[in-house]
């Protein structure tokens, strides 16, 4: 329930945002209206973004208001050891009016996938955000910092990938760690981590970090985690490990809509075999949905068009710490605490996959037996299914 | 009297690049590129299920997103000898092409447009006189007086805010832009409308692979079964969006993308002789109509060019331990044998060691070693890869389809076909390998269709999916085309795990440094002799930089010694 009180909370109106902001900035709504969005399309899109953020309907008019008086936020985007697919899921984003508001309304003054200008030009650009808004920018990270070799592995501009974290989270207002490389190093922070690839909240303190896990996280997620950061002045409810609680509170398995085939007992029992045609669970083949936390199973993935489970493969956990060292992606699970949409991740974070034997055993009978009456017709099946899974 | 300059960041590209450049008399004299960020995967992978390395490897990018996912797969299915069925493969090839559309726009408008197109001189535009170009050139809808009028109001109340966010800092106003102004705002306006595009095309992997970036792959086929009555398959619904995006796809890339390429090619025909570098170009094919296994069923051959002459076309062998071969001499790693020796990658020896300036520095040795990308040869030549080499090599090799649209281009533009060896001919080669790809698309996706009337719906091969079926020993090769070109994979099984795995990637061909014998790969070769209006603001070496669409975070990586490989796949003249 740790919300952080770096950002003013209370009133948008005096935030340290609006107060040393340059007056003469357009605002959201300004933005809006020049992009010939009407007064109804601002508000649609508002009531879309309450929605999206999981907030009540009082809080429409707050974030309305808030976007109509706020400046654009100055956002710095670095990239270390990464692949892009934070930025490139970013892009992916599907409402437009949320892309142009990422893409213009704030401004992204560094970034090196999109940015015009290379070398000094580009180095000056982030230099001269740093200093002309100092304490009030958003400084994003995608990737992780090798901190072997005294950082070698990743250098730019001649210098390391520490050195410029480290100057360039002096004056963030907040931190946005992007994808599961920034969290917890994700790939080439895999065993053996030959370049001791290191999550960035391992490297900075005293700043307010929001971890925004996921190979890649999900483009409407990103957007949703910095449109409530400029809207609110504000950021997010965390979870005890740094997550937005509006993303990362749901397990993917509470959310998935083959979860009726896991209760009762039916899975898939090897790719393209009769039950993955009827869409019946994945656990067997591998599915970590029952132990990771993120919106695939809601939110979807482009614009809603699938998620993985959708198309046919189990959730392999992307967004969960350590996810390449923690089982192979077509071993079972061999047991994790599902007991229902209660257990927050605080809790089944600390419980490592493969610990005990029992309690998914456990978890699939139960339910199986209580909705057994409602599902005679296909009861056999399930009672085989159990059996294999007491086995 | 020459001097030394540096391009770092070199930005809207993927990853971590610098240049270092020589200049004299406004001219490149010598050039040097480096990988400057190393992750390491290959050591991860070792020990690992070989089942899940398309995951592992597919992280290697998210730009290029699933091509090493998809080769990953190919290389296990070679080494356990697997057949995946027809479907599968029409469903990987559908998503190859949808990945070929959707790089090759972003990359046009998104990482090279600004290289061409001056965004603050599309301001002076007149709305009427671009309307009547863009009318001109295409049927793209959104061509209207007021649509132009009203982006340029929104972009001058942008530039007058003085927050210019992405835009911050470009080298607008620059002598080397040349395109009016009406063209310019021409360009933006589809800048923005191809960011929105972009993000539709991609949806077809989401439809196969349950997201993208980075969609779902599965040794032996794929794990999206057909399922015609259930809500959870690839149904009518499914393959009807799949059809009806490949078809918006083509529509975009046939009346936005190449109408824009043709139109900006027309002001930069200069171009048509600068950037041309190595003329030795290197395709390992792919689009297999007729399975994987059938190289001479491509729709895309493989071959290799050497000193432009496309009138002989070479095969390549993957197994052969003198064609493909890694050095390191200006390579910050280490040999048992010594800098001089060139390893086959199934030979390759494992040991990074940085030796280069202790940062913070202003300049690399470049005397010495200047980078963590090695520097693969064939036969001992330095080769580029790419679009240019592939459609190149299929003119070579008379491909029909090819030649027809590679004619027509160059007719089109009033340039010789020697105006491809060139950063431009990169850039047009790109669009135009495009326009195939789309419809390749549909024709995959008919062949779809057709296999499942006739009754067949297999889409995964899992006879050998449980380690227990595998031999004790297995190797293999995977090798695809990627957007940015010759990709390929080998993998060593031992004891059901991963014992080894290599991989030699496209910017690995291209973004090299040079060799022992001092001969450049095709990005240094490329910049040499290129004209820098203003040192300060060198554009130019930008301009062929892009032209390659550089993803460092593929190039580099790192080898270990292994033991020898058998492998059934040849890439192999048709």
């Amino acid at each position: 329930m740790r919300r952080s009180t770096f950002i003013h909370l209370s009133k948008p109106k005096t935030s340290l945002m609006q107060q040393t902001a340059p007056a003469k900035l357009p605002t959201y709504y300004d933005e809006v209206e020049r992009k010939g969005y009407s007064r109804r399309d601002f508000m649609k899109f508002v009531t879309m973004m309450a929605a999206f953020m999981g907030l009540e309907k009082s809080a429409i008019g707050q974030i309305a208001q808030a976007l109509q008086n706020k400046p654009r936020v100055p956002v710095i985007w670095l990239h270390f050891q990464e692949c892009t697919c934070c930025s490139e899921s970013f892009i992916r984003s599907s409402h437009p009016l949320v892309a142009d508001i990422l893409l213009d309304q704030i401004s992204l003054d560094y970034t090196e996938t999109l940015m015009a200008a290379s070398g000094h030009q580009a180095e000056e650009s982030m230099l001269n955000t740093m200093t002309k808004y100092k304490g009030e920018y958003i400084l994003c990270v995608e990737g992780s910092v090798p901190t072997g070799a005294d950082g070698v592995y990743c250098m730019i501009g001649g210098k390391t990938s520490m050195q410029i974290l480290e100057e360039a989270s002096a004056g963030a207002k907040a931190i946005i760690a992007w994808g599961s490389c920034a969290c917890n190093g994700c790939v080439q922070g895999a065993k053996p981590n030959p370049t001791s690839a290191t999550p960035i909240h391992k490297l900075i303190s005293g700043k307010p970090i929001i971890k925004v896990p996921g190979c890649p996280p999900i483009g409407e997620v990103m957007a949703g985690v910095i449109v409530h950061l400029v809207t609110f002045g504000t950021i997010p409810e965390l979870d005890g490990i740094g997550r937005p609680k509006a993303f990362y509170s749901k397990r993917v398995h509470d959310s998935c809509y083959r979860r009726p085939y896991y209760d009762a007992g039916l899975f898939v029992n090897s790719f393209d075999d009769e039950n993955a045609r009827k869409g019946y669970c994945l656990y067997k083949v591998g599915c970590k949905g029952p132990s990771t936390y993120n919106a695939c199973g809601i939110t979807k993935w482009n614009g809603g068009t699938s998620f993985p489970i959708q198309s046919g493969h189990g959730c392999f956990g992307c967004s969960e710490a350590n996810f390449w060292d923690n089982g192979r992606i077509y071993e079972r699970a061999a047991a994790f605490p599902g007991f229902g949409i209660e257990a927050d991740a605080d809790t089944v974070g600390k419980v490592a996959l493969g610990v005990t034997g029992a309690a998914i055993a456990a978890h699939a009978v139960m339910t199986n037996i209580r909705k057994n009456k409602l599902i005679h017709n296909i009861k056999v099946e399930g009672r085989e299914s159990e059996k294999e899974l007491d086995a | 009297m020459s001097k030394r300059i540096v391009v770092d960041p070199v930005t809207r590209i993927e990853g971590h690049l610098r240049i270092e450049a020589e200049i004299e008399n406004g001219k490149i004299t010598d050039a040097y590129s480096s990988g400057t960020m190393v992750r390491l995967l290959e050591e991860i992978l070792k020990g690992r299920d070989p089942r899940d390395a398309w995951a592992f490897v597919g992280r290697v990018c998210g730009v290029c997103t699933s091509v090493h996912s998809l080769t990953s797969v190919r290389a296990v299915e070679d080494a356990l000898d697997i057949v995946i069925p027809p479907d599968a493969e029409l469903v990987r090839n559908i998503m190859f092409c949808a990945q070929y559309m959707h790089d090759h726009v972003v990359h046009f408008y998104h990482l090279h447009a600004m290289d061409w197109v001056d965004v603050v001189n599309a301001l002076k535009a007149d709305p009427k006189k671009t309307s009547e170009i863009a009318q001109s050139i295409s049927n793209w809808p959104k061509s209207s007086p007021g649509y132009f009028s009203d982006l340029q109001k929104r972009i001058g109340k942008f530039v007058e805010s003085g927050q210019l966010g992405i835009f911050s800092n470009g080298y607008w106003g620059h002598p080397a832009y040349k395109l009016p102004a009406e063209i310019n705002l021409i360009g933006l306006a589809h800048y923005l409308e191809a960011l929105e595009w972009q993000k539709e095309i991609v949806k077809i992997h989401a439809i196969f692979g349950g997201k993208n970036p980075h969609p779902n792959y599965l040794v032996g086929g794929m794990a999206c079964s057909i399922s015609k009555d259930d809500i959870s398959g690839i149904n009518a619904e499914r393959l009807a969006l799949v059809h009806q995006l490949l078809k918006q796809g083509k529509e975009f890339i046939e009346q936005v993308y190449i109408p824009d390429l043709m139109a900006i090619a027309g002001f930069y025909k200069d171009w048509g002789a600068i950037g041309g570098g190595l003329g030795n170009y290197l395709v390992y094919g792919d689009l297999p109509t007729n399975g994987y296994r059938d190289v001479a069923s491509y729709k895309i051959p493989p071959g290799v060019i050497l000193n432009k002459d496309i009138s002989k076309i070479y095969d390549v062998d993957l197994r052969k331990d003198d064609e493909v071969q890694e050095f390191i001499n200006h390579s910050w790693y280490e040999y048992k044998g010594g800098d001089k020796v060139g390893l086959h990658p199934w030979k390759g020896e494992s040991k990074v060691k940085y030796s280069g300036p202790k940062p913070p520095f202003e300049f690399l040795d470049t005397t010495q070693k200047y980078s963590y990308l090695k520097t693969p040869r064939w036969k001992g030549n330095a080769m580029e890869v790419g679009p240019l080499a592939r459609l190149l090599v299929a003119y070579g090799r008379g491909n029909k389809e090819v030649k027809e649209i590679v004619d027509k281009a160059l007719t089109d533009l009033q340039v010789p076909v020697t105006a491809l060896f060139s950063t431009l001919g990169r850039t047009a080669a790109r669009g135009l390998e495009s326009i195939l790809a789309a419809r390749w698309g549909l024709e995959f996706y008919d062949s779809l269709i057709a296999n499942i009337k006739n009754g067949d719906t297999r889409m995964a091969n899992t006879a050998k999916f449980e380690p227990y079926t595998w031999p004790d020993k297995a190797v293999g090769v995977g090798h695809s085309e990627a957007p940015r070109g010759a990709l390929a994979h080998w993998i060593n099984i031992e004891d059901k795990k991963i014992a080894n795995y290599q991989l030699v990637v496209p910017t690995t061909w291209n973004a090299s440094p040079r060799d022992g014998n001092g001969k450049q790969s095709a990005y240094e070769a490329a910049l040499m002799d290129t004209p820098v209006a203003d040192e300060k603001q060198p554009l130019e070496i930008i301009r062929t930089i892009h032209s390659f669409d550089p993803c460092l975070a593929c190039a580099v990586h790192l080898y270990d010694e292994q033991g020898k490989h058998i492998s059934r796949i040849a890439v192999v003249g048709d």
